[in-house]
């Protein structure tokens, strides 16, 4: 059993979620943060039901007041800060290059890029004079592919990609790693509306080797592997846990 | 652990350094383990001894990796002890550290016949037992995607090879539910390739940790893409370097 303290940004739905239980069954103390407070009591409701610890804490990744005071929180009400994913993320508002605006991007970079940023720095606030932690960024197949139509969100992905490895090279060494998930199609909300139809799933998984969409807890069981004692020599690194749909 | 009960696998060069840890790692979650060594009787009996004192199931076959008939009857004698084979971990290699230049042919043969063509080799015997579940993991190398330091170009090279072969394996055999990965240490410290000596001054300067990784480091990834948990992972180059590529 651990006894991590672990939190969660964008735990609130698929991925988030998911990891949120994977630690609370691992034993560990979980903070959920998110926009809609009502699901981030339902979802501390279900965690102190599988007799783990955890909390919610309302927060916007796009706005540093909201992160700082997320971090303070967690130190506050566990003492310490030992795994944080930083699952909050948004597909923004897909749609072809030419059909763009500063508005869709700031709809996507704002949370998907400068909510990371804001997320690790504070993260590493606590982290790094701690001389211990794990930070999980979660990117996308699109983090290391383009993609029709989906330009902004392939774009924030990249930059989450690269925000990770140099924040893994600034904390070498201190007993901070750093390491990001590229998840492929998984079965959420989030994908739901990136495909629109059932057939257009149908489609997406018909292109994936396994011939499957992913669950959610198959990527949380692999953040909580990176987050563990196991994973002491893994930084900088990032993990396509997509059903082979990348490897072309 | 018991997360491997019930399994079987077959790690190639298994009597020494990183191959011996894998052994001794997914045996002690469950699995029945064989390796295969080329030379060293006494490490080969030296591992299967470790396993069996902690209650599991060894057994060394004698098969150099570049030998594909040696290499496709520790395949069958693997099934024929065990009874089937879930997991095989193409871990034999070897470098040959000297400038490109210095290296002979027949050097470079030796490297690419027991990276290359013995891991070819050895994953298309062992895809005749393998069903549904099924885990071809191979140990790649940070080089294969990233090289940082002067000497080892044909060793990279194969590397190179071994991630392309697991991506393009992996889309032959998702339909099959088996995953092809790649795992991709960087610096370990191994008789191989020792944390101490002019020649490894380069290669801990490379890693961001600053340090050689151990074995069991590498065990545990290994490990973790052989059981359940790694079920949607495939095609993926999983490095585990202390941040060298990063």
């Amino acid at each position: 059993m651990n006894t991590q303290v672990v939190l969660i940004t964008g735990g609130l739905t698929g991925i988030g979620w998911a990891t949120a239980l994977a630690f609370a069954a691992n034993g560990a103390q979980v903070v959920v943060s998110g926009r809609r407070d009502g699901e981030g009591q339902k979802l501390v409701r279900e965690i102190r039901k599988m007799g783990a610890e955890a909390e919610f804490v309302h927060a916007d990744v796009r706005r540093e007041e909201d992160v700082r005071n997320l971090i303070d929180k967690t130190v506050e009400r566990y003492g310490r800060l030992d795994v944080a994913v930083n699952a909050a993320g948004t597909e923004g508002v897909p749609g072809p290059v030419m059909e763009q605006t500063a508005e869709s991007y700031s709809a996507t970079f704002d949370t998907n890029v400068l909510g990371t940023l804001l997320s690790m720095k504070h993260e590493l606030r606590v982290m790094l004079p701690q001389k211990n932690g794990s930070i999980v960024n979660i990117s996308s197949t699109y983090g290391h592919t383009g993609a029709r139509g989906a330009s902004v969100y392939c774009a924030s992905k990249h930059a989450v990609e690269g925000l990770t490895k140099s924040a893994a090279l600034e904390a070498a060494g201190t007993g901070v790693r750093v390491n990001v998930i590229a998840p492929g199609p998984i079965e959420t909300a989030m994908l739901d509306r990136f495909t629109k139809t059932e057939e257009r799933k149908a489609g997406l998984a018909s292109t994936v080797p396994l011939k499957r969409v992913g669950k959610p807890e198959e990527i949380a069981q692999v953040i909580v592997f990176v987050s563990s004692g196991e994973a002491s020599f893994i930084t900088g690194a990032s993990y396509l846990v997509d059903g082979g749909k990348t490897a072309q | 652990m018991t997360k491997l009960n019930e399994k079987v696998a077959l790690v190639t060069g298994g009597s020494r350094g990183i191959g011996a840890a894998i052994a001794k790692r997914l045996a002690a979650d469950g699995a029945s383990v064989a390796i295969t060594y080329a030379k060293d009787t006494n490490a080969a009996s030296a591992v299967v001894k470790a396993i069996e004192r902690n209650g599991g199931k060894a057994l060394a076959i004698q098969a150099d990796a570049a030998d594909v008939e040696a290499v496709k009857g520790a395949v069958e004698k693997t099934v024929a002890t065990f009874g089937r084979l879930d997991v095989l971990v193409n871990n034999a290699g070897t470098a040959i550290p000297k400038t490109f230049e210095e290296t002979t042919l027949e050097e470079m043969d030796r490297v690419i016949n027991i990276n290359v063509r013995g891991t070819l080799a050895t994953t298309q015997a062992a895809l005749k037992h393998m069903k549904s579940g099924g885990r071809i993991i191979s140990i790649g190398s940070a080089v294969g995607e990233r090289v940082q330091v002067p000497g080892l170009v044909a060793y990279s090279a194969t590397k190179g090879a071994v991630k392309i072969f697991t991506q393009a394996l992996s889309r032959e055999l998702g339909s099959r539910g088996i995953t092809v990965n790649n795992v991709q240490p960087g610096p370990i410290d191994t008789e191989l390739n020792p944390a101490t000596g002019d020649w490894a001054v380069p290669q801990k300067a490379a890693t961001a940790l600053d340090r050689y990784g151990r074995v069991e480091e590498i065990a545990a990834m290994v490990a973790f893409v052989a059981g359940p948990e790694s079920s949607y992972i495939t095609g993926s180059n999983l490095t585990v370097d202390g941040g060298m590529n990063a």
